[in-house]
């Protein structure tokens, strides 16, 4: 990289005389080397998903999640340190808290991806700060407003979505993504969607073995934030296979008929 | 926005409120109170009532108030005393729910967790000599059994298969649900629920400070059903025969 050992890298406080700040594009770096987080939002809901890399066989099932409940209608997925993305998870908590408490009503997503944009900011002025080494997903749906969906870069920057992808796989599940029509489907369908994804983009040459994980916050599951039921995970697993397998046939096909 | 980036981020969800230096800004009486809550337990659950006013010293100030809360989904918490304390404990026990959903592991809160919670709260605040000024009936299903505990301002706690808070204490709890409960047979859900009604009905014709407007809750394996506000047929009739009470 152009800027190492210019001396312009050390610290987030010092801008490169080409106006950049390179640890905040370091950070992002750490977020673009992590495995797959993407999120969906449909007509009714928003749906997550996740490809949890197993590092150790002796590791227990779901105990390393990357999305994580903010209150009962907001769920918040991360992408890079995983420390990090733990740490801004109970970030989000506190404010999503203390707007209940002095609010006496739950705390708009539109509002909590301000305060939480405001603080991943604030990472990128302090010299003794470290930018934030995740980018978060903010996914949330009530009644009057519908599904709504946030995504957060290190920088602060952050924007609404209808589709969204993090981290290694991101450019092909973003191609696949857009294929969807996300405003027509809902969130029964794209959890499969979202399934198949992550397993479309996972290279099984290159990539580790990973656990799927799933959650939505939607018209089916009452409004309220979960990982989704055991049997529809499952479903959506096997779609998701199925699929990956009827590619592969199709692609042996076509190299019959180049034969 | 958080006060700086050296601030500890994990925060105390549930704050307490710290009594001041000053003896004079301790809560000594409640203002807005509730009267009785009533709770019994029947064969495969149990049910608490309480009415829906607000008394303002002798005002029947606020007339549609819930003073009934719903915790996790096997647990109901229903309040008498000062209302506003009550709707402090409504908003603890709120948190405290999301706070439990962050784990994701399928256990909901039970009444026995929530019931010692409140012990611990109220009896944190009677120490701090600045109590909330309530009594708390806590009802659900504990593993599949009915439980109803009772704790009040002093942090006093014990589980009763009938119990009753208030005026109630005095004039249904005795006669009325003990005398049920004593028999030692198992009463149905629906024989449950009348025997409150009537209850509340004796409360509405000797506690000035009730209302003839409840919710009734019960909690079964199936979950927990707060009522919608309701009332009773009532008959002031007899009420010309008093006399010496002018």
């Amino acid at each position: 990289m152009s800027s190492i050992g210019t001396g312009y890298d050390l610290s987030v406080q010092t801008f490169s005389p080409a106006g950049r700040v390179f640890q905040i594009e370091y950070a992002q770096k750490a977020v673009d080397n992590s495995s797959t987080v993407i999120a969906l939002r449909g007509k009714d809901g928003v749906v997550f998903a996740a490809e949890n890399t197993i590092a150790s066989k002796l590791h227990e099932a779901k105990t390393t999640r990357r999305v994580a409940t903010i209150d009962r209608h907001i769920g918040l997925a991360y992408c890079g340190f995983v420390t990090d993305g733990r740490s801004v998870a109970n970030e989000a908590r506190s404010y999503a808290t203390r707007f209940r408490d002095l609010y006496g009503h739950p705390m708009p997503v539109s509002k909590l991806n301000d305060e939480l944009s405001g603080y991943f900011h604030m990472l990128t002025l302090y010299g003794a700060a470290r930018p934030c080494g995740c980018s978060v997903l903010l996914g949330a749906y009530d009644a009057a407003k519908g599904p709504q969906m946030y995504m957060i870069e290190p920088s602060g920057v952050s924007w609404g979505y209808y589709g969204c992808a993090l981290g290694k796989n991101k450019q092909p599940a973003h191609a696949e993504i857009e294929k969807l029509k996300l405003s027509e489907m809902t969130c029964k369908e794209l959890v499969k969607e979202a399934a198949r994804i992550i397993y479309a983009t996972h290279d099984e040459s290159k990539d580790k073995d990973f656990e799927l994980e799933l959650a939505w916050v939607c018209a089916d599951s009452n409004g309220q934030f979960e990982h989704v039921p055991e049997e529809l995970h499952k479903e959506a697993e096997s779609f998701a296979q199925t699929s990956m397998e009827e590619d592969s046939d199709e692609e042996d096909d076509s190299d019959e008929d180049e034969d | 926005m958080s006060t700086g980036w050296m601030s500890q981020t994990a925060q105390p969800r549930a704050p307490q409120p710290q009594a001041g230096e000053d003896a004079r800004t301790r809560t000594m009486r409640p203002i807005v109170t509730g009267t009785s809550v009533l709770g019994i337990k029947f064969d495969g659950g149990v049910a608490i009532a309480a009415d829906t006013l607000g008394s303002y010293g002798s005002l029947a100030r606020f007339r549609e108030i819930s003073r009934m809360c719903k915790v996790g989904n096997q647990t109901v918490v229903g309040g008498g005393g000062d209302v506003a304390d009550f709707h402090m404990i409504r908003d603890l026990l709120n948190t405290l729910e999301i706070e439990n959903r962050e784990y994701e592991d399928e256990h909901d809160i039970k009444p026995q967790a929530v019931h010692t919670y409140l012990t611990r709260v109220l009896y944190n605040r009677r120490s701090q000599m600045n109590p909330l000024w309530n009594t708390v009936l806590v009802a659900g299903m504990q593993d599949g059994e009915p439980y109803l505990g009772y704790t009040d301002k002093l942090g006093v706690a014990y589980q009763e298969s009938t119990l009753a808070c208030g005026y109630g204490a005095y004039i249904a709890l005795g006669p009325l649900l003990r005398e049920v409960a004593d028999k030692g047979e198992p009463i149905t859900k629906d024989a449950a629920v009348a025997l409150l009604q009537k209850c509340l009905k004796v409360l509405w014709y000797r506690d000035a400070r009730s209302l003839n407007r409840f919710e009734i809750a019960t909690v079964t394996a199936e979950g927990v059903d707060i009522s919608a506000p309701q009332s009773s047929e009532s008959d002031w009739g007899i009420a010309s025969m008093v006399r010496g009470y002018e």
